[in-house]
């Protein structure tokens, strides 16, 4: 482990600046509240910090004085999905201490490293202070109000010569809900469906895979409960490095069931260390090893038969694709032998209940989608899903991922997954309570409204492709980033010159991230100091979608504003600049309309009240702020294993599942106890039951795609049964059980059209209320599908990686025919066929994934101290024997090289085992060095994170999932030689 | 009176570091010095195992017995601490440590090293209780509020157990009875050769 830890020249220059309570850069906050404590004085240098900054720093030492009363505050961690509770000691304004959260029945306590040490985000010795511009590349500070002003105004030079669809929005899955969820408001204020997020590349294809399978695109159990599994394969995932505190359910599980934990991936990981079972696979065969497994399942008849039957559409077309995949052909494609994957298939699929657990191993691929349908079939096949200890626990990445997702940062969707169709703007519109024809005069027509935007993955193709391959009025020349990394894209050498070729990058962050960085522009950069979460309020749904509230910690720091306060105000810059223009479009007034403004910001609670008002289809309409308030304040009330509140907690919440995990249904006066495992019909859906979601229709090729004979407890209808609109109601006789108000309601908003109201565009929640008093899902009951035929693959099928060693296969399996999508060409096939000039001078598969000491693009936590002394430098794992024959020995310097844009990084190498032979690792977390050159200098002075080192996504290369654009970050080519 | 140990159980312990940045977090301490780390043994190989490592405040602590000032003494929970007052920097508790619990500040140019740090079990120093002389010598004193050390509270896995040896010793044994295999204890090959099974 020469590689950790080492002492290397970073290490030594800092350690002894650090023991002088210096930074070695920049204002030390930490230093200057000692100062202000013992002298008082010294402010004038400090000008900049607002007086209650100054108030709450005098007679603080920065740390806990036992003299003085202490304030507990709980928050979230601001890290993963799992959704851990920080409990935060405050004293004067200053976050002090940090105690174990033992009420949290997520993480009782407990944290990671990067959990443990979240307090240092809000000290924030190399936070962005101010607001900042770069003019002829130097870094110039400004304030607030003209930063936002000469944004605003450049925002609508782009909007008057190109249109809306000029300006890029990507938003970020480090946002609370309401955050989420107004930026995509703005975004559609602003008129264009360019508004994107991190889900585009972690999870965007197992949101599409699973809910095109059965309904919901999200976790269907919860990391509490891995604890009743006997089976757990993690396939795809590392979550003793990237979710630690997961493993927490998974180890106990493990030992109270004696389950069998097995571990699938090329890597041998910290988590396969701890396995009953581990399978190394070839990088890229995932559907093989499914298929694989399938066919020793169906050989064996080991099948759920009833299960298929009842609920499952399509599976025999599964069984034929399947009968392909013999131990022959299988080990063939994978170099995994029949006998360790006829022992892993008798295992999940007899000893029950069994789990599948997946992270961004499958999701990140050119198959990502179907990937994750492919382990969905497998779930369905052996009547895995929708029971206690079964499921798809699909570990999401970061904290809000979940809700920025449930709020529509997504190219194709406007929030809560209504989609960008003419119901879904008038859905919404009703919500905004704006016209809907005022709507579509903010987009350049209707038919960009209505068309998915550019999705992360692909932006700086469309600044750089020329005008007429673009499918919008003109490419893209301005660019708004809020929380979002700049090395976490694949194909860096061209997101650099699309950066370069943008005439306006507005940053909004705490740190600057490395779009301040990857790039040479001179001019045109603006950076934005945003707070973190603990400097605000707001709820964040964990990837159980369990929401939960997070108080405000402390003040934000330094000159730092909330994203709510960022966007109220720039809204308001583009009032003025609009007018300056003589432009007829308006924003803050009609956007912020509903909210309570106070202190120039929108209040959180007034936010999540309008997105209980309009997101009905995921069941976001119970969650008010009240009740998730009186989760976090009576967490210890809830049962570990089922997370129910037990029947000692206040009446309040008694039965509520804890944070109220999506579809939580109706209004929060219906006391929904949210649906802590979906599809579950052994419960009344009053007490979280569901069953499959019917969206795709009642019936196909003479097939019925309603469930049979299955239904949840209670149900008054014994069989499947379409989702609930007015016509369904009115034709079961149930229609006058709706109260006189929900009708006027209905008349209000339907009219004429009031028989094609549904649950999920009634405002009222009658629909919803009637259907649910009739033991009735309102969304349905249908089946799952095995055959999803409005994919490009309805039955997954392998095709190899577009860089693959396996040349020979590429005629066999080859990826799909080159194709456009989202405003964009897609050259799948063409670059794949280069892989037969590529593969012998780069014959060492590349992959990348996580680390337990950081996080995302990584910016914060390698500006955290104490979790940068921890991992010093980007390193390359590389198996022995292929070492050996480059003469490259451990923690020596090597260059990997990329097989396109002749792209090169400078790492150490880590000469391990861990990747099997032929098959390197690099940690996606790294940035500040770009092909050998150390950019350092390129940030604002005092604030370059502490550790700097290559992206491992200079090196990864083209391609993209055809269903949602995902990049291709797991399997690429490169080779490897000593520096 | 109780007997306070650190235990952990490598069949739990993923290297998460948790413990190592929640030290930090707590005592504020300084780049360079680790009062706790996470040790792993057959790194990316089957068998890995990760340890938790820390001053393991021994009965007859071999700091103790080289110390040329005699600055190390055992509080009444069994906890070894030392007093950076009279501490000199000589490093021989370095030498006699079979762990590699105390660590120094650099403080010159010429690698001279300052006073000796180590985990103090979260109970502080000499100095009394929770002052802000004591935090900045030795750091928070968590013993003295009635709390253990933040280290073991906050392990992601609760691998890392601390407190009275009976209780926690009680706690691992039951754990290693539900499990239904081995110890997992790490070194038990060592110690008992072929004859365990781990």
């Amino acid at each position: 482990m020469l590689i950790k830890r080492s002492d290397g020249r970073a290490a030594k220059q800092r350690l002894a600046s650090a023991y002088q309570g210096l930074s070695a850069g920049g204002l030390d906050r930490r230093a200057f509240l000692r100062q202000a404590g013992i002298t008082g004085a010294g402010l004038a240098a400090l000008g900049s910090l607002g007086t209650g900054r100054v108030e709450a720093a005098e007679g603080s030492m920065g740390v806990l004085d036992h003299a003085q009363p202490v304030t507990r505050v709980k928050n979230i961690c601001t890290h993963c999905s799992v959704g851990c509770t920080v409990t935060a000691e405050v004293q004067n304004g200053v976050w002090v201490g940090q105690e174990p959260s033992w009420d949290s029945p997520i993480n009782r306590g407990t944290h990671c490293a990067k959990g443990a040490s979240v307090r240092e985000l809000v000290h924030g010795d190399r936070r962005l202070k101010y607001p900042m511009k770069l003019v002829g590349g130097t870094w110039q500070r400004l304030s607030w109000d003209t930063a936002l002003s000469e944004i605003a105004d450049k925002m609508m030079a782009i909007r008057q010569a190109s249109g809306p669809d000029s300006v890029f929005l990507l938003g970020s899955a480090k946002f609370s809900n309401e955050g989420a969820y107004l930026y995509r408001k703005f975004a559609a204020f602003w008129g264009t469906n360019s508004v994107d997020h991190q889900a585009r590349i972690c999870h965007s294809t197992t949101v599409a895979g699973v809910a095109n399978t059965w309904g919901y695109g999200a976790m269907t159990n919860s990391y509490n409960d891995i604890r009743n599994a006997k089976t757990m394969i993690i396939m795809g995932g590392n979550p003793a490095e990237a979710h630690p505190v997961s493993l927490q359910h998974i180890l106990s599980g493990k030992e109270i069931n004696r389950a069998n934990l097995i571990v699938i991936d090329p890597r041998f990981t910290r988590t396969a260390a701890h396995a009953t079972e581990f399978m190394r696979i070839r990088p890229g065969t995932d559907i093989p090893i499914i298929w694989g497994l399938l066919w020793h399942i169906f050989e064996n008849g080991w099948e759920d038969k009833q299960f298929i039957e009842q609920r499952v559409f399509g599976m025999e077309k599964v069984r034929a694709e399947v009968a392909k995949w013999n131990p022959q052909e299988c080990e063939r494609v994978t170099g995994v032998p029949a006998a360790q994957m006829r022992k892993v298939a008798e295992l999940f699929a007899t000893q029950k209940p069994a789990t599948l657990i997946w992270c961004m191993g499958a999701t990140q691929k050119t198959v990502g989608t179907a990937n994750v349908r492919a382990y969905s079939i497998l779930l369905l096949a052996t009547g895995n899903v929708g029971a206690p200890g079964t499921g798809a626990n699909i570990f999401r990445g970061h904290c809000n991922v979940q809700g920025a997702t449930d709020f529509g940062l997504d190219v194709t969707s406007l929030p809560a997954y209504y989609g960008l169709d003419e119901n879904a703007w008038r859905h919404w519109c009703r919500v905004w309570d704006v016209s809907y024809e005022s709507m579509i005069a903010r987009f350049d027509s209707k038919a960009m409204m209505e068309t998915p935007g550019i999705p992360t993955t692909r932006y700086f193709d469309a600044v750089t492709l020329p005008k007429d391959q673009v499918q919008q009025r003109d490419t893209i020349k301005g660019m708004v980033v809020f929380g979002h990394g700049g090395n976490t894209v694949t194909r860096m050498p061209e997101a650099k010159k699309g950066l370069e070729k943008l005439d306006l990058l507005v940053v909004v962050d705490p740190h600057p991230t490395s779009f301040a960085m990857q790039s040479d522009r001179r001019d045109g950069t603006y950076l934005l100091p945003a707070c973190t979460q603990f400097e605000c309020d707001g709820s964040r749904t964990c990837s159980n979608r369990s929401a939960q509230w997070g108080a405000q910690v402390v003040k934000p720091i330094f000159e730092s504003k909330s994203d709510y306060e960022v966007m109220y105000r720039l809204a308001g810059a583009l009032d003025v600049a609009a007018e300056k223009r003589n432009m007829p479009v308006r924003f803050q007034a009609e956007m912020f309309k509903p909210f309570d403004i106070r202190d120039s910001a929108p209040t959180a609670e007034s936010l999540l009240r309008e997105i209980n008002r309009g997101s009905l289809s995921t069941g976001y309409s119970g969650i008010s702020p009240e009740r998730l308030k009186l989760h976090m304040q009576h967490q210890d009330k809830f049962d570990l294993v089922t997370l129910r509140a037990k029947p000692d907690a206040p009446a309040e919440i008694r039965g509520d599942f804890y944070g109220l995990p999506w579809p939580c249904f109706g209004t929060p006066e219906m006391r929904h106890p949210g649906s802590h495992i979906l599809y579950n019909t052994n419960l009344h859906v009053k007490e979280g039951g569901g069953v499959f979601r019917a969206r795709f229709g009642v019936e196909r090729e003479g097939k019925t795609l309603l469930a049979e004979g299955s239904y949840s407890r209670g149900s008054e209808i014994q069989d499947g049964y379409p989702e609930f609109t007015v016509a369904v109601l009115k034709r079961l006789g149930w229609f006058d059980e709706l109260t006189a108000a929900e009708k006027a309601s209905l008349d209000r908003y339907f009219g004429a059209n009031i028989d094609r109201a549904s649950w999920a565009t009634d405002l009222s929640c009658g629909i919803i209320r009637v259907a649910m008093e009739h033991g009735c899902v309102p969304y349905g009951n249908g089946k799952a599908r095995a055959d999803a035929w409005n994919l490009p693959d309805p039955i997954p099928v392998h095709r190899e990686p577009i860089y693959t060693p396996r040349t020979d296969l590429i005629a066999q399996y080859p990826t799909l025919p080159d194709r456009r999508g989202f405003r964009l060409p897609h050259l799948g096939q063409s670059v794949q066929n280069r892989s037969r000039e590529i593969a012998p001078n780069f014959p060492i598969v590349l992959t990348s994934g996580r680390l337990v000491e950081y996080e995302g693009g990584g910016e914060e936590t390698r500006s955290n101290r104490w979790l940068a002394e921890l991992q010093q430098d980007m390193f390359v794992e590389i198996n022995p024997a292929d070492a050996a024959a480059r003469s490259i020995s451990d923690g020596a310097w090597v260059w990997v090289r990329g097989p396109e844009s002749d792209s090169k990084a400078r790492v150490k190498a880590l000469v391990t085992e861990r990747v099997g032979r032929g098959v390197a690792f690099m940690p996606f977390h790294f940035a500040g060095w770009y092909q050998g050159e150390d950019r350092r200098g390129k940030y604002p002075p005092g604030t370059d994170p502490i550790v700097l080192g290559e992206s491992v996504n200079t090196l990864t290369s083209y391609g993209y999932d055809p269903v949602t654009f995902m990049q291709e970050t797991k399997v690429t080519l490169c080779q490897i030689s000593a520096a | 009176m109780a007997r306070m140990k650190f235990l952990c159980d490598s069949d739990r312990c993923i290297e998460c570091n948790a413990c190592v940045t929640a030290c930090k977090n707590e005592h504020e301490v300084p780049w360079g010095i680790n009062r706790r780390r996470v040790v792993t043994i057959n790194d990316g190989r089957p068998g890995e195992r990760s340890i938790s490592m820390a001053c393991m405040h021994c009965t007859d602590a071999p700091c103790a017995a080289v110390c040329p000032v005699s600055c190390f003494y055992t509080t009444a929970d069994a906890i070894v601490l030392h007093d950076k007052d009279l501490c000199i920097g000589c490093g021989y508790c370095f030498y006699a440590c079979p762990f590699g619990a105390p660590q120094y500040p650099r403080v010159g140019n010429f690698g001279s090293r300052g006073k000796m740090d180590k985990c103090t079990y979260c109970a502080g120093g000499p100095q009394q209780d929770n002052t802000a002389v004591e935090y900045t010598q030795y750091g928070a004193n968590r013993i003295a509020e009635g709390k253990l050390p933040l280290c073991a509270e906050m392990c992601s896995t609760k691998a890392l157990l601390a407190g009275d040896s009976d209780m926690i010793a009680q706690i691992y044994r039951e754990r290693v009875q539900r499990r239904g295999y081995g110890s997992g204890a790490w070194g038990w090959r060592t110690a008992y050769r072929e004859t365990v099974t781990i």
